[in-house]
């Protein structure tokens, strides 16, 4: 293998227990140069720990972590090719802008002119010339947020970690950021390696995501493998909205299959690589956007599964109005209200047909029971 | 419109005697225990005995200590001596305060507190006893020294001014650690794994990030310790010998031995102006104001 292939951050069977629990259960990925990588999962579920092990500040229980194929274990943080930008950023309020991004420089022993003009220069890249003298109250969240990048990124790491740094941001300036983070990682072209459990964050800024459940990786894969086919029950439910049931398997046809719920719906589902024989207990994912809403069902008479009832809630949100639809049996369905201005006369009680074809119910082994 | 209006002025008539009621035992404590006493100390530091019972107002009592070497020379080296023992104070106590704040979590940290406060349950007097049995002639110290063979007659450790440096330092102890805890407690943990990120080695986290942070604390306990050292009158007396002389013994024995009120009363107000400048000057050296400090 070439220097130029080489993968920027492999870990390789990564496990941390503490005590008797394990926070990360033998994790392995490999995340190429200048990619942004991100993990997403619930709180609690290991990724801080996996976050803190690659910068260095939890020591492994097992496995292996290598930076530019070169194993890191035995190097403390302050020497790791690697830099973190903390959840609440962390920068280092007895210090102005300009001194916060020449830490790490003068650590690095460089001389004064030259890390002045490294730190113009970052700042320019960031957007924020000429704000080295200002303190860091004085700034707003979101130019934090830059410095705190530009602080990591004037050191060159061959990694960059950030852990959830949009969490304390407002809704619309999170928005923003998501989109200057993308842009700031292909500007610096660095490795990214992004956690949080914002599943929106993820699925803008990443080239590849793992979803991460009790210390294990679900499912590794780009945003729309994660959202168009989920290979576990937990992404399917994680990532994305979507109506959810359990039954039984009544029949199977290769991966097309028919489930009869609990509440006595009929559905239709396919579960690929995954076997579901005949009397197994399984689950359905439909998303709430794959299902068509209409008023009479003729209208639905291509889609294999049908079903009819009435308005029972209209959620409106603008773009992501949704309709609650309750069958006959008072079994509910998540429905996307198009905008198209079809539906705008609904109103509740009114009956209404939905349906979607096969493909788009996603069928898993119900777990346990 | 009438009525609100009165009811408005009532609400500020009954929030003006909220606060006169609540200012009251502060202005009280200030006038009767500081400000007036002080007034007449200084009105008397200002009065020279010319005869039996004949005095004349003048500077006299100040020109006395300024011309005299001895009680210059105490003046300075109890100014010195305290100045060391904020040191010394800090110095132990920064590592201990650290500790509490930053490396034990939960119980254990309460417990460790709890461990600095206890002997402040003691009384001063009692707690100086303890050093006295420790290291006077025939004390814990000079025996076990004797038993190890490390001595071969009784040592006595007590009566100098190592022994009175020990004594200030154990005293100010608390007043140390306390803010310096509270200071440090408000230091983000991230802040220091940031430091470690970005190539910062332990020293110059301690140097650039720790000690900048924790600069209020550090000055505010400084002021308090040095304040009561100087104060001082009772681990002096007791842990001293006879060379070393406290500035506060000698202001006793103006007022209680000598009887001349008036160079004591010289003498006290030698000791406020010392270290109120002291104060002003650290304060100073530092860049920190005491809103800052205090607040």
């Amino acid at each position: 293998m070439t220097a130029s292939t080489l993968p920027d951050l492999e870990c390789d069977g990564l496990t941390k227990r503490f005590g008797a629990s394990v926070a990360v259960d033998d994790v392995s990925f490999s995340v190429p140069a200048g990619s942004f990588f991100s993990i997403l999962g619930p709180s609690g579920c290991g990724k801080t720990t996996i976050m803190r092990m690659i910068a260095g500040f939890l020591e492994p229980t097992g496995g292996d972590i290598r930076i530019k194929g070169r194993s890191v274990l035995d190097v403390p943080p302050n020497k790791r090719p690697v830099n973190m930008v903390f959840q609440h950023l962390a920068l280092f309020p007895m210090m102005n802008i300009a001194d916060n991004i020449g830490y790490g420089l003068r650590r690095k022993g460089l001389g004064k002119p030259e890390i002045a003009r490294k730190v113009d220069e970052v700042l320019d890249r960031i957007g924020l010339p000429g704000i080295g003298a200002r303190k860091v109250d004085e700034l707003s969240g979101g130019q934090k947020q830059r410095v705190a990048i530009a602080r990591c990124m004037v050191l060159e790491p061959d990694v960059l970690l950030l852990d959830e740094p949009l969490g304390a941001l407002d809704l619309k300036l999170r928005e923003h950021m998501k989109v200057e983070l993308k842009a700031l990682q292909a500007a610096f072209d660095t490795t990214f390696v992004y956690i949080t459990h914002d599943q929106s964050e993820a699925l803008v800024m990443s080239d590849r995501i793992a979803v991460m459940n009790a210390g294990r990786f679900e499912q590794m894969g780009t945003a729309r493998d994660l959202y168009y086919r989920p290979q576990t029950a937990f992404v399917a439910g994680f990532v994305g909205d979507a109506n959810r049931w359990q039954g039984r398997v009544v029949r199977a046809e290769g991966e097309a299959l028919e489930i009869k719920t609990d509440g006595g719906l009929i559905l239709r589902g396919v579960s690929p690589g995954r076997s579901l024989a005949i009397g197994d207990r399984a689950e359905v994912f439909v998303r709430p956007e794959a299902i068509r809403l209409a008023e009479n069902a003729a209208q639905l008479a291509h889609f294999d599964t049908q079903i009819s009832g009435h308005v029972a809630t209209i959620l409106f949100n603008g773009a992501a109005s949704r309709v609650i639809v309750a069958d006959a049996s008072g079994a509910e369905i998540e429905v996307t209200l198009p905008q198209s201005g079809e539906f705008a006369h609904l109103s509740r009680g009114m009956p209404v047909h939905v349906g979607w074809s096969g493909e788009q119910g996603n069928c898993f082994a119900a777990m346990g029971r | 419109m009438l009525c609100r209006d009165g009811t408005v002025t009532r609400m500020r008539a009954g929030q003006k005697l909220g606060l006169i009621l609540l200012l009251t035992p502060l202005l009280l404590w200030l006038s009767l225990l500081i400000i007036i006493p002080h007034i007449d100390l200084f009105l008397l530091s200002l009065r020279e005995r010319v005869g039996v019972r004949q005095y004349e107002t003048g500077l006299g009592n100040y020109t006395t200590i300024l011309t005299e070497p001895l009680y210059m020379v105490t003046f300075a080296r109890t100014a010195m001596m305290s100045i060391l023992a904020t040191a010394l104070t800090l110095l132990i106590a920064f590592p201990v305060s650290y500790y509490i704040a930053k490396m034990v979590r939960g119980r254990a940290r309460s417990v460790l507190f709890l461990m600095c406060l206890i002997p402040f349950w003691v009384s001063e007097l009692v707690r100086t006893f303890g050093w006295m049995i420790l290291l006077r002639e025939s004390g814990v110290i000079s025996g076990l020294l004797q038993w190890a063979g490390l001595a071969a007659g009784p040592v006595e450790l007590l009566y100098n001014d190592a022994s009175i440096m020990v004594g200030l330092v154990y005293t100010s102890m608390l007043f140390m650690v306390v803010p310096l805890v509270t200071t440090l407690d408000s230091l983000d943990d991230a802040v220091i794994e940031a430091g470690y990120d970005l190539g910062g080695s332990g020293p110059s986290i301690l140097r650039e990030i720790v000690i900048p942070h924790a600069m209020p604390g550090i000055v505010s306990g400084s002021i308090v310790v040095f304040m009561l050292s100087l104060g001082n009158y009772l681990t002096p007396t007791m842990l001293g010998g006879k060379d070393s002389l406290w500035f506060t013994q000698m202001i006793y024995s103006q007022f209680i031995v000598r009887f001349n009120w008036e160079l004591g009363a010289a003498f006290g107000f030698m000791l406020l102006i010392l270290s109120s400048l002291i104060v002003w000057a650290v304060l100073r050296l530092t860049g920190q104001t005491l809103e800052k400090t205090m607040g």
